[in-house]
């Protein structure tokens, strides 16, 4: 079934248009990578699902997105649990200037998700363990998380997305500032992440899309072009312009 | 050009040999013009106090060490003594970080993380037009407008609420401690909220985003913005205190200038810089001036200390930030 389903949006900053007429549905526990090139609009996209896009001034929205069910841009909807509702992580790492534990507890403090401090301790634990983090920094918890290398931190970061208890997980290139082994690391933990989340990344990186995802949708010019199982799409795309994309014509 | 020489030292060629040469050597004048700026500034810093030191050498003789903890100033009889001067410069300081810093960090705060930019630009421009208020008209203010209000209202509602603490008792004298604090305070606070203002816009908006995107509110968003801005808040803190410090006309004109020390905001004080303004011009004797000159002294070196134990307070609350929180 589908967990997010958008219809006709439309997106605009100041006059504008970013993105045009965008319908499409995303299933619960599946991958979806977005690709396409800079400027396509896919950023733009991702933030339009957890209404990130709510702190630019100028940008307005039309249509509508549903999740549940529910049309989160409908005026009486609450960002704050939609948010908690829609985690996210982020092109560039960005934990809290805060020691490793501190980020992690950081969402379950201010959501009032733990009981005591024993279930704070346990649910911190079990998003660095789920985000294959915990080996690296159980022995100094509470050292700064800038102290972690880039990857570590990026891990951190899906750690502390995580701790909130999320249904739906927006990436934002999540590994196109780390180094293979680290961009290896997260991938696999994205695929492992499957079984519990609903998990849309929007990647630059083809190879990624075709190794992670369930699903592709291919976006340029802030429309979307296709949208197929990631096999067929790199294999056999039903659109020219797909096929120009991923062979490498053009982009 | 930058071409050309880029190219020359990939090949490694000769031609540009006398070129080279010509930069080294610029690159030498450069060098020593920056190292004469830095060392005008010391020599400048040490041609002061000498001169301070050699001018005031008569009181510092004189009085020795005493002079920092005299509490008698009678020129007439040829006593002289600083601590009522120092107190009242540190406490009337003091008093003025403790209003002006939540309301800055509050109107910087505002201006970065609330506010439409159609209002934050004029509102923050009107916050700067305060600092370009000369002296001497918030001193008019303060004594017209501040200290009225204070005696008529304020001071006799804390002496019934609060009049139990030592702060607030005695006479509600409007002219006094209390004025000169808050009259320092409005002083400082345009230019402790136009630093908070740049480190808060400093902050990235991916911070801002990571909160937010754990479901944050705005109240505590901001609170992790501040997290990240908490070693150059101090630091826009440190700034206003030594404003504070050495501030002299409006103080002057509303601190009352007696010198003694009292524990009551509500009495009178009087504060190095004003001591020094006001009876340098009469000063007669050669001690006197002496003494006023020394006063100058303990000036420059309380602000020395105030500032050195402030960086000290920054560095460790830097650390811990980045340690742990």
């Amino acid at each position: 079934m589908s967990k997010i389903s958008v219809s006709n949006l439309n997106f605009f900053y100041g006059k504008a248009q970013a993105l045009h007429d965008i319908s499409i549905d995303i299933l619960e526990h599946e991958i979806i990578a977005f690709i396409g090139p800079s400027g396509c609009g896919k950023s733009t996209f991702i933030r339009t699902l957890n209404r990130m896009n709510d702190t630019i001034p100028i940008a307005r929205v039309e249509g509508k997105v549903t999740i549940d069910g529910k049309n989160i841009y409908e005026p009486n909807t609450d960002v704050v649990s939609l948010r908690r509702k829609v985690g996210m992580v982020f092109q560039k790492s960005n934990p809290f200037p805060k020691s490793i534990f501190e980020n992690v507890a950081y969402g379950i403090r201010i959501n009032g998700i733990h009981k005591n401090k024993a279930d704070l301790n346990e649910r911190v634990e079990k998003a660095l363990n789920d985000a294959a983090l915990l080996g690296e920094v159980k022995d100094r918890m509470n050292t700064s998380a800038f102290g972690l290398s880039g990857g570590q931190q990026q891990r951190l970061c899906i750690a502390r997305a995580l701790a909130v208890q999320p249904e739906v997980i927006l990436m934002d290139e999540p590994a196109s500032a780390l180094d293979p082994i680290a961009t290896q690391k997260i991938e696999e933990l994205v695929v492992e992440l499957k079984k519990q989340y609903t998990i849309v990344i929007v990647t630059h990186n083809m190879q990624q899309a075709a190794r992670v995802s369930d699903r592709t949708a291919f976006f340029m010019l802030g429309k979307l072009v296709e949208v197929n199982r990631t096999q067929k799409m790199f294999t056999n795309p039903d659109e020219k312009l797909t096929e120009d994309y991923i062979t490498g014509r053009f982009g | 050009m930058s071409n050309n020489q880029d190219e020359n030292n990939l090949t490694g060629s000769n031609i540009s040999g006398e070129k080279r040469t010509n930069n080294i050597l610029g690159d030498r004048i450069f060098r020593i013009v920056l190292t004469l700026c830095a060392t005008l500034i010391l020599v400048i810093v040490a041609a002061m106090i000498a001169v301070m030191t050699q001018s005031s050498w008569l009181s510092i003789k004189e009085f020795g060490f005493g002079f920092l903890t005299g509490q008698n100033w009678d020129p007439i009889k040829g006593e002289f003594g600083a601590l009522p001067f120092i107190y009242g410069t540190l406490v009337s300081a003091i008093l003025a970080l403790l209003i002006a810093t939540p309301i800055s960090v509050g109107v910087a705060v505002f201006l970065v993380e609330q506010a439409p930019k159609k209002l934050a630009r004029p509102m923050a421009f009107l916050v700067e037009l305060l600092a370009a208020i000369p002296s001497v008209v918030y001193g008019l203010w303060a004594i017209f407008v501040l200290a009225p209000l204070l005696r008529v209202y304020v001071q006799p509602f804390l002496q019934q609420t609060l009049g139990f603490l030592p702060f607030f008792k005695g006479t509600a004298n409007g002219i006094g401690m209390m004025s000169g604090g808050i009259i320092l305070a409005i002083m400082i606070t345009p230019i402790i909220t136009a630093v908070v203002r740049d480190v808060l816009e400093a902050v990235p908006v991916t911070q801002r985003e990571a909160a937010l995107a754990l479901g944050a509110t705005r109240w505590e968003t901001t609170k992790i913005v501040l997290a990240n801005a908490n070693s150059g808040i101090a630091g826009a803190i440190v700034l206003g205190l030594g404003r504070a410090i050495g501030e002299t006309m409006a103080i002057t004109m509303i601190i009352g200038n007696r010198p003694e020390i009292s524990l009551s905001l509500f009495d009178p004080g009087y504060t190095i810089a004003s001591v020094i303004a006001n009876e340098f011009t009469e000063a007669t004797g050669d001690l006197y001036l002496s003494a006023l000159i020394e006063m100058g002294l303990i000036l420059f070196l309380v602000t020395f200390i105030v500032n050195g134990l402030a960086k000290l307070l920054i560095l460790s609350v830097a650390r811990q930030t980045a340690q742990s929180h």
